[in-house]
């Protein structure tokens, strides 16, 4: 983290922004330039790399993760507009389990759903918004859910069955 | 570039008014964040307005109408169960435009406000007859969202003022809407063309058409035909799709445009058709 002066987004000009949110239920500070995105303030600033930089334009979901209760590009959004958020990334999802992973990243590793385990993290998070918001989704629901999510493995079918395998964990817990 | 989170409408305007050609609204930041990325967009100032407090609520219904905030998200529109019931087009559009990521932040009111004539939300909101109110410093303005639309990426909205509402009507009762959307590959992908369609009680006919011309432009009213005639359905479409003006460029050419943008006004008319009475497909997509 980098060390910070009182400097205010609140005033025009400023040249920093002082951004001060909740990550992974811990509280976190930076000073970023306003053109820094979330994306990379998480990875630079704050050393979590489990957030990936794919396309960095939104097409990809390769850097999805949860803000507020809900999915975003955090590519598409600056830490500026971090201030005051609750972000939840792929490192926060599993900190409280024994091994160290939740129940849908187990999923994922026993439908065989990575493969070279690039997109996994991105796809972890979309997974985990689309089953709070629809514990029971059909699979066109998971289809359209993770559709901003690509594999270049190709390694579709083995991510909708982690999903499915999660819902049906969950469901029976 | 410098970050700025007003607190208040007036102090947004007032740094808009700053900068005036060189200021930009962020919201959602799924178009803006990408142009500043290609370096397409160079703002020198970027106001955010979600932290405004007198900032129009996302969506308010009452007896004539919705209003949509600027904060207004494509999810939130997707959600609302009166917008459901209402615009089912504009449910349609707004579930098409990128991903589930894109959804939770995009704002409705952006989409229109960017002036993009492949915009997925414009040609439903033009064919309910919506309308925008544009704030600046020297105060408020309203215009019919058709009006809106000067050419492309270019709207009414003048630099250092910002739209801060949009006001659909609520349809007649007995009329409903579908949209239809081509795009070369399903997914995150901006629309080849697309219709938003409006059949009243009597079945007369009004279109919004999506990237067939260089602004989002309304087609009709067509007096009713009778759907069943194959003969007085593409008489209609013709008529419906009168002021499309469709060019080639990187997603299709004009001919293939041209061919499409009949297919989609066709299928359109008829779900709105199907759907006034029979409540249950209202969100069911023939395509």
């Amino acid at each position: 983290m980098i060390p910070t002066e009182d400097q205010s987004a609140d005033e025009v000009g400023a040249d920093l922004v002082v951004v001060t949110c909740s990550v992974n239920g811990e509280s976190a500070r930076v000073s970023v330039p306003p053109h820094r995105t979330l994306m990379d303030a998480l990875r630079n600033e704050l050393g979590l790399t489990g957030t990936k930089t794919c396309c960095a334009e939104g097409e990809c979901g390769a850097c999805t993760v949860i803000v507020d209760g809900a999915t975003v590009n955090s590519c598409l959004m600056l830490a500026a507009e971090a201030e005051g958020c609750d972000i939840l990334t792929v490192e926060g999802l599993g900190a409280g389990e024994p091994g160290g992973l939740c129940d849908l990243q187990e999923s994922f590793l026993e439908a065989g759903a990575v493969q070279c385990g690039f997109c996994i993290p991105g796809q972890v998070m979309a997974a985990e918004y689309l089953l709070r918001t629809n514990p029971d989704p059909s699979v066109d629901e998971i289809r359209e859910g993770m559709s901003g999510n690509l594999c270049r493995c190709a390694g579709y079918q083995r991510i909708v069955a982690a999903v499915e395998l999660t819902a049906r964990k969950r469901a029976t817990r | 570039m410098r970050y700025y989170r007003p607190a208040t409408t007036a102090q947004a305007v007032a740094a808009l008014a700053s900068q005036p050609h060189t200021s930009r609204i962020l919201v959602g930041g799924t178009d803006l964040l990408v142009a500043v990325r290609h370096r397409s967009a160079q703002p020198t100032l970027v106001v955010d307005i979600k932290g405004v407090r007198d900032l129009t609520a996302p969506i308010s219904v009452d007896e004539q109408g919705i209003t949509f905030g600027p904060t207004a998200t494509m999810g939130d529109v997707i959600a609302h169960p009166t917008v459901r019931e209402w615009f089912p087009a504009l449910v349609e559009a707004a579930g098409l435009v990128g991903s589930v990521a894109i959804r939770n932040r995009a704002s409705l009111i952006a989409n229109s406000a960017n002036g993009s004539p492949a915009a997925d939300t414009s040609p439903p909101l033009v064919s309910f007859n919506a309308s925008v109110t544009i704030t600046s410093v020297s105060g408020e303005r309203t215009s019919l969202l058709r009006e809106f639309f000067l050419a492309p990426r270019r709207t009414l909205c003048e630099p250092g003022e910002m739209v801060t509402s949009l006001r659909v009507p609520r349809p007649s009762p007995g009329s409903s809407s579908a949209f239809e959307r081509m795009t070369r590959r399903r997914g995150v992908d901006l629309a080849t063309c697309s219709v938003g369609a409006v059949v009243d009680a009597d079945g007369a006919m009004t279109v919004g058409l999506g990237a067939l011309g260089p602004t989002t432009l309304l087609g009709g009213p067509v007096a009713p035909i009778d759907l069943t005639s194959q003969e007085q359905l593409e008489r209609a479409v013709d008529a419906l799709l009168a002021p499309a003006t469709p060019i080639g460029d990187i997603r299709a050419g004009k001919a293939y445009r041209t061919a499409m943008a009949r297919v989609l006004a066709r299928r359109a008319v008829l779900r709105a058709a199907a759907r006034r009475t029979d409540p249950d497909r209202l969100t069911g997509r023939s395509s």
